[in-house]
């Protein structure tokens, strides 16, 4: 059993779930172009990260095996349902710009990938913290990206002027690219770029020419 | 009639393309794109299920689930179960996966070599989610979820085996240490959703 420390805060940078664990890009990608929408689904996914984990967690001992993956998107789902209601009563509007993101988050790999490999294995408190150490680490990314992409693409920042653009008689041209999808993926790109410089331990060694032909090489099936 | 469909099949094949345009199935989309011949098994399979899923959840949430679909109960008119929709689409394409998954291997061995190890994935997939989701928001009758889901199907199979070809060749190349793997993969899946972006304009 690592120490609780240990499992709340490696997420952030060294276990990361977007650079690191290759979970939960979907949503990452769809929701960042504005701050705002950014902050709301990292707080939607917090609350179904932790409430399910913890379920999962608490009722681990009877959950039989061989339907595990459809008991555990049930709880998932009704969680999702749930945060959807919530969010549809109190920030309709941003529920309408997150549209269909908010459903989702039920095949959110972060939270299968979480509920499958930690909560099934772990009492509740310590589910309950390494879920919100993943779910911090993924709205770190999620936030950061939503950050460049609202003050490159528009100039603003949840909404307030930051930089005057062109069109409202400001000096920044705004950079359009930031606006459209691509540029999540290249900005992802260059989170993943910067962390694996400052870490080298977690580069990735599978590029060796000759990896291809070994028997057996099939990467990591997910 | 006919027009309508194939409008709409290729807008769900290249306009709106399941990966390079909502991004959904990154996950898998990233992590089995290494080898061109896992991606095109992984896409097969994709095609597959959200072709059948697709349909199925249309009939299920136009009879069950929408507002006044159940007003043949007494009483039935003022129910609303839309609020269940998530349970029961994932529940439906989970369960989908697991008859599927049955089926093949019962009658079709060497179909299920190729397709096998890539069906339980699927039911975590977010691009067969997403595809119940979107024929829900847009309201689309059964003859469009079945030609959406098989063309959103098809668009994402068509970009995973694209990006693996990619990668495939990108083994050769001399790219940053700490770019290498997933970083130089997300940049490339960028400049593809950049390409893609061209067909855009196409008014269908």
């Amino acid at each position: 059993m690592s120490k609780p420390r240990e499992v709340l805060l490696d997420p952030l940078i060294d276990n990361n779930p977007i650079g690191l664990q290759v979970l939960g890009i979907c949503s990452a990608l769809a929701v960042t172009t504005k701050l705002e929408t950014s902050i709301v689904m990292t707080f939607a996914v917090l609350f179904v990260l932790v409430t399910s984990t913890v379920a999962v967690s608490v009722l681990r001992s009877l959950i039989p095996g061989s339907v595990r993956i459809i008991t555990q998107l049930t709880i998932i789902a009704s969680m999702v349902m749930i945060a959807d209601q919530i969010l549809k009563a109190y920030l309709y509007s941003i529920s309408l710009q997150l549209s269909v993101f908010v459903g989702l988050i039920i095949t959110n790999c972060i939270i299968m990938g979480r509920c499958e490999a930690f909560a099934m294995q772990n009492k509740p408190w310590p589910s309950f913290l390494d879920a919100v150490g993943n779910a911090a680490g993924y709205g770190l990314v999620l936030i950061l990206v939503g950050f460049f992409r609202e003050l490159l693409g528009s100039g603003k920042l949840l909404g307030v002027t930051i930089l005057p653009t062109v069109s409202e008689g400001g000096w920044y041209v705004p950079n359009g690219l930031m606006v459209l999808s691509p540029a999540a993926f290249i900005l992802i790109g260059c989170f993943i770029w910067v962390v694996r410089s400052a870490r080298p331990e977690q580069i990735e060694e599978e590029f060796h020419v000759g990896a291809l032909s070994q028997p057996g090489y099939e990467g990591d099936l997910r | 009639m006919l027009e309508h469909y194939l409008s709409l099949a290729t807008k769900a094949i290249f306009v709106e393309n399941m990966a390079l345009a909502f991004f959904l199935g990154m996950c898998s989309f990233l992590a089995v794109s290494r080898k061109v011949e896992t991606s095109f098994g992984l896409g097969l399979a994709v095609v597959f299920v959200l072709g059948i899923t697709t349909p199925l959840n249309q009939i299920l949430y136009k009879n069950l689930l929408e507002e006044g679909a159940l007003s043949w109960l007494p009483g039935g008119e003022s129910v609303n179960l839309a609020f269940l929709s998530y349970l029961v689409l994932i529940g439906t394409i989970a369960a989908t996966v697991q008859i599927v998954e049955m089926v093949i291997d019962r009658y079709a061995p060497a179909l299920y070599g190729s397709l096998g190890v890539f069906l339980p994935l699927i039911a975590v997939n977010c691009a067969i989610l997403g595809g119940a989701l979107f024929m829900v928001q847009r309201d689309y009758t059964l003859g469009e979820a079945a030609v959406f889901g098989t063309g959103s199907g098809m668009g994402f199979a068509l970009a995973i085996v694209a990006l693996a070809a990619v990668r495939e060749r990108m083994r050769y190349s001399d790219v940053p240490p700490p770019l290498r793997g997933l970083g130089i993969t997300f940049i490339t899946v960028g400049l593809m959703a950049i390409a893609f972006m061209s067909f855009s304009g196409i008014q269908l």
